[in-house]
């Protein structure tokens, strides 16, 4: 079989499963829900429980903008020191390694 | 896992916090002096860092359990930036996290460092190194290390919960109760963060091996032709 073949293969299982979880609709809730649910009975008992963030940020647009800002930041930082980072391509002259 | 805000009783949570802080300053310290080794340093740490963010917030859905969790990614930091960075690259990541996505907490930030940074850097460190010195190739080695470093983590977190909630129940019991509500939807998750781990090793070693020789990796006399004829180069 083709080298390139199974990559169309792994594409379609993924597409597959992501199917079928969309499907059959379960909840897939994070396994942090179930831990939390046993530890809540015990923590409970020592009078600590979950509790709401201590700073919210979750306010209308504040968190759209603090991702923008840091994306725009960290892409360039990235971008300056993409080179030495990821190495040259041959168009770009000299390589690196 | 994360361990949510308010879990944990005052004087844990503040033990939990010393703990971490005296790994997080060894890690700023040996950043700062590799850094005056290697001229990337910093950058590779930043990139490192928001690899781990994103791997360590990455829901993953294991089918078997209906359920969804997340690799670590701190094991494979460790391999390539050393043990000790790797608290001070968590701690940043889980910061981020606990602001922006309530994942976690800030009273519960010690802790979380300590398993993912601490449990799940050092243990992956030792086990790549060990395996190395047995003469294990790249991948294995940073297979075994990345899934027995993400079930480090869980047994870390449970362990902390277990001995700062117990109470009156003994520690055993806390602890199984709630090591085996993670394991079914962890050891698919760890298996992958294995086969991740030594991928990316195996990727870096046949694109970039200077990066892993610059990282003290691969040896230094390991040189391209070297590399090549073991089959780590194109």
């Amino acid at each position: 079989m083709k080298k390139g073949v199974w990559k169309w293969l792994l594409l379609l299982l993924f597409l597959g499963v992501i199917a079928y979880l969309g499907v059959h609709a379960p909840s897939m809730p994070g396994a942090d829900t179930h831990v939390n649910a046993v530890a809540e009975k015990y923590a409970a008992e020592v009078g600590a429980g979950e509790r709401p963030p201590l700073i919210n940020t979750d306010k209308g647009d504040l968190l759209l903008f603090m991702f923008a800002v840091g994306g725009a930041v960290a892409g360039f930082v990235i971008g300056y020191t993409w080179r030495d980072l990821f190495g040259r391509t041959k168009h770009s002259g000299k390589t690196s390694n | 896992m994360h361990i949510a805000e308010g879990m944990l009783p005052a004087p844990y949570a503040i033990g939990y916090w010393i703990g971490a802080a005296t790994f997080v300053a060894a890690g700023a310290k040996s950043l700062a002096k590799k850094s005056r080794e290697i001229p990337m340093m910093k950058q590779l740490t930043g990139v490192m860092t928001a690899g781990i963010f994103l791997v360590s917030l990455l829901p993953i859905p294991v089918p078997m359990t209906g359920t969804c969790s997340h690799p670590g990614g701190t094991p494979l930091g460790a391999i390539l930036l050393g043990p000790a960075i790797t608290a001070l690259m968590s701690i940043i990541a889980l910061l981020f996290q606990a602001l922006f996505f309530s994942h976690g907490g800030l009273t519960t930030l010690g802790a979380n460092t300590l398993t993912m940074g601490v449990f799940g850097g050092w243990i992956g460190w030792a086990l790549f190194w060990g395996l190395r010195r047995l003469k294990f190739t790249l991948f294995w080695s940073g297979f075994v290390a990345g899934m027995i470093g993400d079930i480090a983590i869980y047994v870390g977190t449970s362990t902390q919960l277990a001995l700062a909630i117990h109470g009156t129940h003994p520690f055993g019991e806390v602890f199984l109760a709630i090591f085996t509500v993670f394991i079914p939807t962890q050891w698919p998750l760890a298996i992958l963060e294995g086969i991740f781990t030594g991928l990316v090793l195996k990727y870096i070693a046949e694109h970039r091996p200077d990066i892993l020789i610059l990282l003290h990796v691969l040896p230094s006399s390991a040189s391209r032709a070297e590399l090549s004829e073991r089959g780590m180069t194109r």
